[in-house]
């Protein structure tokens, strides 16, 4: 199945059509709050949370002893939450450093839940397979209820957003203000946590433990190169994370043996590749092309006041000179030539250069600003 | 004890070892979750190391994965240099990209390779001593044991080596560079040796158990002390207790060797978290009560030192007017009763010469704000504390 084919099936095949429109749903949801993530520091948390649920998923259905997704996500919920507030509480009451707490708390509380999943798979009744999906995920098995409970997240998300968003903008750029204008930062930064672990865990069984934290960050950090705004920047990220859900859907529907996880995970790093470098702001590029033309720049009034410190010594400023004294000075080309003539600071003729007035007093004004700011 | 079972506990004591010494100067170093990210993106590196030998135990799969696993610290640092996003962005951009990568290639050629990613990244501990190192058709015991036995003794080697640079570029990078030592070489020599350990070691045990036994053991050492020596110490120690109570807890409960290791690991963090003599969560909880009960005490006493009207000085007044809870305010003055601070005398509270006292010597550090003080002000004073 090529990728056309894909796109004119998709209107058609009510599976795809269901895994796509969830793909793209966690996409943008994971994109939005990823921002939050991503500004808070807090980019592995994603990791720590996605594996500490693991757990959580083993406990549910070893207590309820049902595969309903629902339960389960309930249960990797809960023991998302007791890991996220574990690593605070580590973080805020030893001296330990965050990424200690994080990657203590993920390997524990996965290697927790390895131990239960084994532990259900030598258990007689033989409900269990179908568990270690959410360890690696499978979008495949994406079924329209998913998908609703996908919808209905987002869109209560999106409502606590708009309700709250002076709050969570404030508490992402300044607590401590947050807190003395009497603003409960507890409540708000509970309310934050929250969603973003609920994402997580909604991400589970569609991308996996392991790649669930590229699907939270990768969005977020793409889009934070294309604006300085807030809003902006959560809209983009959306917009980012439900495109890569779609084309790493549509590109892993269509060929054989391909996951769809790991090329959502890759599309979204392509998107952040794209950003780090073609971004006009922030991007390696055009930093690199701003660079190159402030060094030109440089260059440039580094000639003009060679040239002046020449010129000064004469009576008349514009006596020409031999262009060939400039040889063993750096900076000096024939292009950088040409562009002083052409900013009428210099005239060439023939083989000589001669300074003219414009030239002489754009020269000195330099000067006095360098005795200026010495 | 079957045989297996003594080599199985083996090898899981000799990995936690290696793991637990490098364990130690990532997490001093903030860098604990280079082992995570290591640990996952060799996937790539060992499927094409698999693609050119078409052996699973070739030791070119080892070189590749640790290859790779440089290679992710070197665009993490490069990524972090751009100044685009934070480290730990660029960590958690990087390595699941290079894991995905090594997933796709799994999967695109699935038919006719035997590699497992389940198995990759979780590991199986019963197994490996059925692969064993034979020469000359005599079995010289399970191979991964003289593989990590070998990454053990050069990891001890270059410790004992290394431990004056290691110990200086850790605390303190610029005097280091001014010992003439360079943070960067250290940096990238611990980074490789990381990557060989974690390679090493994931064969045997999975990608999480590795991260689990490099950062759990160092990290609940760090909490007992702050002396390098016995923060190494306590980690080896804690990182063998876990892998052998792991294995038995395992045992027992027929489940996985390396969760229920990392679970164990888990475990002592968590009772060490609670109980630890200074770092723990109840001696801070409890040391943080006492400082507010001495900080009412404190406020209490200079209130006294200021009025001298007797409405002021009531029993009650202290509720009333402070605006503390009724224990609190009994707590504060059965505190000042007992180190004969007060006198109460028809619920009348009055200062004794020792409190007056006190309350000076709190008004001098008040003004001073001089930290050290305080204490040796408590000891002058307080016969019993809060």
């Amino acid at each position: 199945m090529s990728i056309t084919e894909y796109f004119e099936l998709l209107w058609h095949d009510y599976t795809l059509r269901t895994i796509t429109l969830g793909t793209a749903v966690l996409g943008a949801i994971c994109g939005m709050l990823g921002s939050f993530a991503v500004l808070r520091k807090e980019s592995l948390l994603g990791d720590a949370i996605s594996h500490a649920a693991l757990p959580g998923i083993a406990l549910a259905f070893i207590i309820t002893g049902a595969k309903d997704s629902g339960t389960l996500l309930l249960g990797a919920l809960v023991s998302g939450l007791v890991g996220t507030y574990w690593i605070r509480g580590i973080t805020s009451k030893t001296h330990l450093k965050s990424d200690t707490a994080l990657g203590l708390i993920l390997s524990t509380f996965f290697g927790f839940g390895m131990l239960l999943l084994t532990f259900i798979q030598k258990q007689p009744n033989a409900n269990q397979a179908g568990l270690d999906k959410y360890l690696f995920g499978q979008a495949a098995t994406l079924v329209e209820s998913d998908v609703r409970l996908m919808i209905i997240v987002t869109a209560v998300s999106l409502v606590v957003l708009l309700l709250f968003w002076k709050e969570f903008k404030l508490l992402l750029f300044d607590p401590d203000y947050t807190q003395t204008i009497g603003f409960n930062t507890k409540f708000i930064d509970v309310l934050v946590t929250f969603f973003i672990v609920l994402a997580i865990v909604l991400g589970l069984q569609t991308v996996g433990v392991v790649l669930m934290s590229a699907i939270l960050l990768a969005p977020a950090a793409a889009a934070r190169q294309w604006t300085n705004s807030l809003s902006t920047m959560v809209l983009l990220a959306g917009l980012v994370g439900a495109l890569s859900g779609i084309f790493g859907t549509a590109i892993s529907a269509s060929q054989d043996n391909l996951s769809t996880g790991p090329v959502i995970v890759l599309v979204a790093s392509v998107f952040v590749l794209f950003s780090l470098i073609f971004s006009p702001g922030r991007g390696l590029l055009f930093r690199e092309i701003r660079f190159r033309k402030n060094r030109k720049d440089l260059e440039l009034m580094k000639t003009l006041q060679f040239m002046y410190d020449i010129a000064i010594d004469h009576e008349n400023i514009s006596h020409p000179h031999a262009i060939r004294i400039l040889n063993n000075f750096q900076g000096y080309t024939k292009e950088t030539l040409k562009r002083l003539e052409n900013e009428g600071w210099i005239s060439i003729e023939g083989q000589d250069w001669a300074m003219t007035q414009e030239g002489f007093n754009k020269a000195a004004e330099m000067y006095n600003q360098q005795s200026i700011n010495e | 004890m079957s045989s297996p079972q003594i080599e199985i506990q083996i090898i899981a004591a000799v990995v936690a070892m290696a793991c637990a010494i490098p364990g130690v100067f990532l997490v001093l170093r903030k860098m604990a979750l280079i082992s995570d990210a290591i640990s996952h993106s060799i996937l790539p590196g060992i499927v094409i190391g698999f693609f050119i030998t078409q052996d699973l135990n070739s030791p070119l799969l080892i070189l590749f994965a640790a290859l790779v696993g440089v290679l992710t610290v070197v665009l993490v640092e490069y990524i972090q240099k751009t100044g685009m996003v934070k480290e730990d962005t660029a960590i958690g951009l990087v390595f699941p990209a290079l894991f995905s990568i090594g997933v796709i290639m799994i999967s695109k050629n699935a038919g006719d390779v035997h590699l497992d990613v389940d198995a990759v990244l979780l590991g199986e501990l019963a197994f490996a001593p059925f692969d064993r190192l034979m020469v000359d058709g005599a079995d010289w015991g399970p191979k991964s044991l003289w593989i990590m036995g070998s990454i053990l003794i050069v990891i001890v080697s270059l410790l004992l080596l290394f431990f004056k640079e290691l110990k200086v570029s850790t605390f303190d990078a610029g005097l280091s560079s001014a010992m003439g030592i360079s943070p960067i070489i250290i940096h990238y020599g611990l980074m490789s040796m990381s990557s060989i350990t974690v390679v090493g070691a994931f064969d045997a045990v999975g990608a999480i158990l590795v991260v689990a036994l490099m950062i759990a053991p160092a990290a609940t050492a760090y909490l007992l002390t702050e002396d390098l020596k016995k923060m190494i110490g306590l980690s080896l120690f804690f990182g063998v207790v876990a892998a052998i109570s792991g294995y038995w807890f395992a045992n027992w409960l027929d489940a996985s060797i390396s969760g229920s290791i990392a679970t164990t690991l888990g475990i002592i963090f968590l009772l060490v978290y609670l109980f630890a003599p200074k770092k723990g969560l109840i001696s801070v909880l409890y040391r943080h009560k006492q400082q507010r009960l001495e900080v009412s005490l404190i406020t209490f006493l200079l209130h006294l030192n200021r009025h001298d009207e007797k409405r002021e000085r009531h029993i009650n007044h202290l509720q009333e007017h402070i605006d503390w809870q009724e224990v609190q305010a009994k707590k504060v003055l059965d505190l000042a009763l007992k180190n004969n601070l007060i006198i109460v005398n028809n619920d009348i509270v009055s200062l004794t010469k020792k409190g007056l006292a006190f309350t000076e010597k709190s008004l001098e550090y008040i003004i001073e704000n001089k930290h050290e003080k305080i204490d040796s002000m408590k000891e002058d004073f307080f016969l019993f504390r809060g």
